[in-house]
């Protein structure tokens, strides 16, 4: 296959890459990148363990060739922590115990960022219960989810308060 | 926090205040949280190159040809491993030397035995010319017909059932006591074929080195995988090194080590190169196991007071034509309710599926929903109220044996429950409750148990000169939380801060924690740890006792007591010394001690040793459409010592939403023309998502057990499942008067 060349940031840092365009964005992500923390669960956009942002939308990135996103900015959960410092949206996750073999658990965070930034979330339970259907947890952790994207996003409202004000 | 350890092994009063019962969040949470946990797939050793499997698409027949050279044409593609050219082994494959050894499906030879079995193996450059060149590889069969369904082949009676219990039981007369019995129901109830569907799948990445192999992958049971994988390849097993840190999720199916896992490490031989085999989600419905689909038929009789005369429970199963494993669905009539004859029966078909296996709670998941459906009924005939029957039919021992239970809360499990839920105030006749809406509204209960067992572990403990402390025990982490629970444990058994305590797992080179199964793993490998820790106190009591220069000579063993990196004499806790400095005295860098954990077998024989709990549910039924919804599910469950809290409530929730999903999504659907499975995929194969989970509640009741262990463990991760099913099934029920039989409850059975 003819590699193509694409530009790609990630976690905000840019890469020139060679691209076979049957790559998808997740392969490429975990086989050529070692970003391996997105993880393959059905490599068919039906349990959302692949779920990162691009360019601010969340999407399964399984169903994405990487070519046909030459320019995007990509975050993927590597990129969602300061260092040692977590996001509010992970550590509800673990004070919320919103997962058990941790494997779905990057997808559900990615999706939570992305439910989000949708401005979707809100205070509604059923309304976070609907956002996050398209993120399987076997483990069937989803009440701590759901308790940890509320308390999440009530630390963040209080943030921008705090920023606003 | 104070942490305390007592040398005369008294734990009710030793771990007051302890590591042990304190809500810790997961300590591998961090990791799990920032994608840095490393589970097998994300491996990629230098020059490592990529399998993939081409499976079969019939059920039945022989491969007749392969276009292995359009694959091997492809670029990227390195090897194509068939039959012909697959590397010897040292063992059939088909050999079956005990109950634990499955039959594996290893390119032995051209036959298909089941949907989705192995054919070939591409090894190529990249993922892509992998899944390309099997594609290409364009299999031609020779088709026999498929047998398929549980009247799809002569039924038998297996020679054992679950693990290698007999197949047919009894105590007392259960004709004569149906015979005598004021009010009889007979029930048949149909359960479908369900697959674990972990949302990991299993994958491998392996390295040879001459005859040493160093293999990721997931594994709830890392020693025996070590014996089975040095078996085939005739190796030791000291040179199979596994790493299994953190499973994305076992549920039993990957208690043993697949066919397709050694593919993988046959591949990497044949390449001379590390290869990565991962499964593809639709491969999962054939070579790592399933639960069998049953047919179960219930009767019972019951006198003037509700008490039964007689149960009887039998259950048709089915296995592979290959290999056995019979789901031991009856036998949940073993445990639960007072009879004076009981009977259970099992008998059998084979047909051309993968095997199944152990799936969460086997035979206990299956069983539970039939006979707590039947239950259900036989209270409605007698005109009881459901909770009332179950106390009527109270067990105080269990009922086939007539042994003592070592500890039983169910009585406070209901009270607790049915309190929580608000049971008292629920119409003894179906369909007469509505919801705002219009919606029909109903309530059930069903009974959960599970046996506590244990099974064999070992552990290592270290005390450094510097006051820190080591535990290794090879356990496994597939989401119960052993990377924390087990942390505890260790830091009592140290005497120290749990953050002074490094604790090493899931890797097979540390002693072997046995198996991470059966709702043992926590008793069992908790014991060694526990035990371990208590021998290298003993020690480094004994440096201290024994040295006139320490403030504890003389005081013997029994006199002394470990907490906080300190040994004190128990009659004057003024008088102590550090771990650090009795190791520095004595001039030693670290002292070790080792410990089992094992089932006691006096304790065994005298004792019948179950987990209960009692869970109730509503749901709300779309009268015109017949959608079903569960609103609201509270369980109470008693299972012994609680080692945290937390991740224990998390084990009853994920247990009861597969409850939910037994009674409601979970199916696995065969063409019945070609055998292979219609479904074997996240989209159609239904497992809830989070719109489909109601409010659950998990109440902890408190139990103490003398007798299981001396940590008084019973074990949490399968009883959920049980219990709930039926709940949702009794529920359904009483919303709609309609009584579900067949599972999962279709919308078009209660429309009939």
């Amino acid at each position: 296959m003819t590699s193509l060349p694409i530009t790609l940031t990630i976690n905000g840092h840019k890469h020139e890459l060679e691209v076979d365009p049957r790559v998808t964005l997740l392969d490429l992500l975990r086989e050529r990148l070692d970003l391996t923390g997105t993880k393959k669960g059905c490599d068919r956009g039906q349990c959302g363990a692949c779920t990162v942002l691009v360019d601010g939308k969340r999407i399964n990135s399984c169903l994405a060739l990487a070519v046909s996103h030459d320019g995007a900015q990509v975050l993927t959960i590597e990129g969602v922590a300061h260092g040692e410092e977590l996001h509010p949206v992970q550590a509800a996750f673990i004070a919320h115990d919103g997962f058990q073999c941790g494997f779905c658990t990057p997808g559900q965070i990615m999706s939570t960022l992305g439910l989000i930034a949708e401005g979707q979330a809100g205070d509604d339970p059923e309304r976070i219960r609907e956002g996050l259907s398209g993120n399987i947890c076997r483990c069937a952790a989803y009440g701590g989810i759901v308790e940890a994207v509320l308390e999440a996003q009530q630390q963040l409202v209080k943030a921008d308060r705090r920023t606003a004000a | 926090m104070t942490l305390e350890l007592s040398l005369n092994q008294q734990p009710a009063h030793a771990r007051q205040g302890s590591s042990i019962g304190q809500p810790l969040t997961r300590r591998d949470g961090f990791l799990k949280v920032t994608g840095a946990a490393r589970y097998a797939a994300d491996n990629h050793p230098p020059g490592m190159l990529y399998a993939v499997l081409a499976v079969s698409s019939i059920a039945r027949g022989r491969v007749a040809a392969l276009d292995i050279e359009a694959a091997k044409a492809h670029q990227g593609v390195v090897e194509v491993m068939t039959p012909k050219n697959r590397p010897a082994l040292a063992a059939d494959p088909d050999a079956k030397d005990h109950p634990f050894m499955f039959r594996l499906d290893l390119l032995q030879n051209d036959q298909v035995r089941y949907p989705n079995q192995s054919i070939a193996v591409v090894i190529a450059e990249t993922l892509e010319a992998a899944t390309e060149g099997a594609a290409l590889l364009s299999p031609r069969y020779e088709v026999l017909p498929a047998r398929v369904g549980l009247d799809g082949a002569e039924s038998f009676v297996p020679r054992g059932v679950g693990v290698g219990g007999p197949a047919v039981q009894h105590k007392g007369d259960v004709e004569a006591g149906l015979k005598s019995a004021k009010t009889r129901i007979e029930a048949t109830y149909e359960t479908p074929a369900q697959y674990h569907n972990a949302m990991e799948p299993h994958a491998i990445v392996v390295a040879w080195d001459g005859d040493t192999l160093s293999i990721d992958t997931p594994s709830q049971g890392l020693a025996m995988a070590q014996g089975r994988i040095a078996g085939l390849f005739g190796i030791a097993p000291e040179n199979v090194h596994i790493r299994s840190p953190f499973l994305g999720g076992g549920f039993g199916s990957k208690g043993m080590i697949s066919g397709p896992q050694v593919l993988g490490i046959l591949a990497a031989r044949l390449v001379g190169r590390p290869v990565k085999l991962v499964l593809r989600r639709e491969q999962m419905y054939g070579p790592v196991g399933h639960r069998a689909p049953t047919r179960q038929t219930l009767r019972m009789g019951m006198d003037g007071e509700g008490r039964l005369t007689a149960l009887d429970h039998h259950a048709k199963t089915a296995s592979s034509t290959f290999d056995d494993f019979f789901e031991p669905a009856a036998d949940a009539s073993h445990t639960l309710y007072a009879s004076p004859a009981i009977a259970t029966s099992h008998d059998a078909v084979r047909l051309d599926t993968g095997t199944p296996l152990f799936m969460r709670a086997p035979g206990e998941a299956t069983g539970s929903i039939a006979l707590e459906s039947a239950i259900d009924e036989a209270a409605h005939a007698c005109g009881m109220d459901p909770l009332e029957f179950r106390l009527r039919n109270y067990a105080e021992v269990e009922p086939m044996t007539g042994k003592p239970f070592s500890s039983k809360a169910l009585r406070e499990c209901y009270r607790q429950a049915a309190e929580t839920f608000g049971w008292a105030s629920r119409p003894l006749q179906p369909r007469l409750m509505r919801d705002a809406d219009g919606f029909l509204t109903g309530w059930g209960m069903g009974t959960a148990t599970f046996p506590a067992l244990m099974f064999q572990a070992e552990a290592r403990a270290v005390l450094r000169a510097d006051g820190s402390g080591l535990m290794e025990t090879g356990a496994q982490d597939m989401g119960q939380g052993a990377w924390t629970a087990f942390a505890q444990i260790a830091a009592d058994g140290l005497g120290l801060d749990i953050d002074q305590v490094d604790f090493r797992a899931g890797s097979s080179d540390l002693p072997n924690a046995g198996i991470a199964g059966g709702s043992g793993h926590t008793a069992t490998a908790g014991m060694a740890i526990h035990n371990a820790g208590a021998a290298v106190i003993a020690r480094l009591a004994d440096l201290a006792t024994g040295n006139e220069a320490s403030p504890l000579f003389g005081a013997g063993n029994e006199g002394v007591l470990a907490r906080g990196g300190r040994l004190y004499r128990r009659d004057d806790e003024s008088r102590g010394e550090s771990y650090a400095e009795i190791l520095t005295r004595a001039g030693l860098s670290e002292i070790e001690g080792h410990g089992k954990g094992a089932p006691d077998p006096a304790s065994q024989e005298t004792y019948a040793k179950h987990a209960h709990g009692a869970v109730f549910a509503e749901v709300k039924v779309d009268p015109d459409f017949g959608q079903i919804r569960v609103t609201r599910l509270v369980g109470a469950f008693a299972a012994g010592r609680i080692i945290n809290p937390r991740l224990v409530r998390s084990q009853y929730y994920g247990g009861m939403i597969w409850g939910v999903s037994f009674a409601l999504n979970e199916e696995a659907i065969t063409d019945r023309r070609s055998g292979r499975i219609q479904n074997a995929n996240l989209a159609e194969y239904h497992v809830p998502v989070n719109a489909d989970v109601p409010s659950v509640e998990a109440l902890l009741v408190h139990e103490d057990d003398p007798h299981v262990n001396a940590l008084g463990i019973k074990g949490v991760g399968e009883i959920g499942i049980t219990g709930t099913a039926g709940a949702v099934a009794n529920a359904v029920w009483h919303a709609t008067g309609v009584r579900p039989r067949r599972f999962p409850i279709r919308i078009e059975d209660l429309l009939g």
